[in-house]
């Protein structure tokens, strides 16, 4: 089942992350692939994630595919101006790559190339724009037909803990009409703020237009939960995490981490409108089964009924 | 984009002025004739554009991009945004509405949402604005606003094209 399928149909979808290595080898990809290919419905391949360069999102996506996993490439603005990013759209269409995932990217400052050009001569709305309109209306952003036109299912991300907090169910509704058809979230550890940008979405009607997965994330450590408050743009975690997560010894803190992922799907649920969860667990992939099975969906996407449990 | 790095400004100008001169400074018959007479004499095109670039770049950190999205930013430069997104801000914004890359400055959409909202003008951040075109910095916005060679900067219509409407 693809993962545009697995929405439409309206079962509950599971994505995960992976981050391509820094080095000239998909080794590493295609084994956590193949770790991950009977759990989730499709994995993200990360675009030099951080601003760090890493091996290409869609040379990653390829070693993916060839495991029989779906991959979401990820698309950022940062690097390339809108020639490449129509180039690149087509390259993966033709490849097979299906799914791609929009997003306007960190800013290279926070990277390993911090003098590098930021180039964002698209944003993200714009280019989520130009790519429906390339697999519509067959023409490029210049107007020139196309042909064959890409096929491709557009993914968005939308942060829904970041000021100007009333206008984010807004932008995903702006997303929504340049071309998304599934976003993916931040990592969402306050479910209730989260539960209130949802009552937004479907008030405007957008969980009918688009499939929301919601970002989950396994905390391995307080200290990677400290890295990510201090070190990952635009992620909130409350206190009462850190609290959870200090209240057992250090060597139990991988298995809360599981524990907590989990009920947060739970309970990710049961909140209407919600398409499914994102798994945010790069580099700690072998944690997905184990959060999975906690949060009582089931371990074969085979198995798994069009309502998902 | 231009050697001078973008970094968010806060408009100098309050919302309510900014919308009122808004109405004022729409393209009328006046204006396009006034327009037309500037830009059949380079000087006078020179001296105009100069103008405006020491009126908006005080006001709003202008930097001169040419396809002004002030009216339908909450008279926030959009160009501020380190990003330069002209569509919303991205999610990086810190939970005190600071920008990502410039943590000491706030957002210019944090900025732009509250204006706008003050004003009864949120609907305005649902646009859709083309991405521009790299060829027209430099150029005066208010000449190209009153010749109607920038009506297709943004749009409503979610099926139009995002290629420029020119």
């Amino acid at each position: 089942v693809s993962l545009r399928e697995r929405l439409a149909s309206g079962g509950f979808a599971v994505t995960a992350e992976i981050s391509p290595p820094r080095g000239a080898s998909t080794a590493q990809i295609t084994k956590t692939a193949e770790s991950l290919k009977d759990w989730v419905d499709a994995v993200n391949v990360t675009d030099n994630q951080g601003s760090n360069v890493r091996l290409a999102s869609w040379a990653g996506s390829l070693a993916v595919l060839k495991t029989g996993l779906e991959p979401v490439m990820q698309m950022t603005c940062r690097d390339r101006n809108r020639i490449a990013l129509q180039s690149d759209l087509l390259g993966a269409s033709a490849l097979g790559i299906r799914n791609i995932l929009v997003m306007t990217g960190d800013h290279p400052k926070f990277g390993d190339h911090p003098g590098a050009r930021p180039v964002f001569d698209l944003d993200s709305v714009q280019l989520l724009w130009t790519l429906r309109t390339m697999r519509d209306q067959h023409v490029l952003l210049s107007g020139r037909k196309l042909d064959p036109a890409p096929d491709c299912f557009l993914g968005a991300v939308e942060n829904p803990f970041a000021p100007p907090v009333p206008f984010r169910a807004e932008r995903l509704g702006k997303k929504i009409a340049a071309g998304a058809q599934f976003v993916q979230t931040q990592f969402v550890f306050d479910v209730p703020v989260f539960g209130r940008w949802m009552e937004q979405v479907r008030d405007l009607g957008l969980h009918e237009q688009c499939g929301i997965l919601a970002g989950v994330g396994a905390v391995r450590s307080v200290r990677a939960l400290e890295y990510m408050r201090d070190h990952v743009p635009g992620v909130e975690v409350p206190d009462d995490v850190f609290r959870r997560l200090r209240s057992v010894p250090p060597d139990k803190s991988a298995a809360e981490g599981v524990k907590l992922a989990a009920e947060i799907i739970q309970q990710l649920g049961e909140i209407p409108g919600v398409a499914g969860v994102h798994l945010l667990v790069a580099g700690n992939e072998q944690a997905v089964p184990d959060i999975l099975d906690e949060a009582g969906i089931r371990v074969s996407k085979e198995l798994r009924g069009t309502d998902g449990r | 984009m231009t050697a001078a790095s973008p970094v968010p400004v806060h408009p100098r100008l309050g919302a309510r002025v900014a919308y009122r001169l808004q109405r004022v400074l729409r393209p009328n018959v006046g204006y396009r004739w006034l327009g037309a007479r500037i830009e059949a004499s380079g000087v006078a095109r020179t001296l105009f554009t100069g103008a405006e670039k020491q009126t908006k770049t005080p006001l709003f950190g202008c930097r001169m991009c040419g396809q002004c999205a002030l009216p339908v930013t909450g008279y926030v430069c959009p160009m501020g945004c380190p990003k330069e997104l002209r569509n919303g801000p991205c999610g990086g914004v810190g939970a005190d509405g600071s920008c990502e890359v410039y943590p000491e400055r706030r957002c210019v959409w944090v900025d732009a949402y509250d204006r706008a909202a003050s004003q009864g003008r949120s609907g305005d951040l649902r646009l859709l604005l083309r991405p521009i075109d790299h060829r027209r910095w430099g150029e005066s916005s208010w000449l190209n606003y009153w010749q109607g060679r920038d009506e297709g900067l943004w749009t409503g219509n979610a099926n139009s094209r995002p290629g420029a409407q020119r």
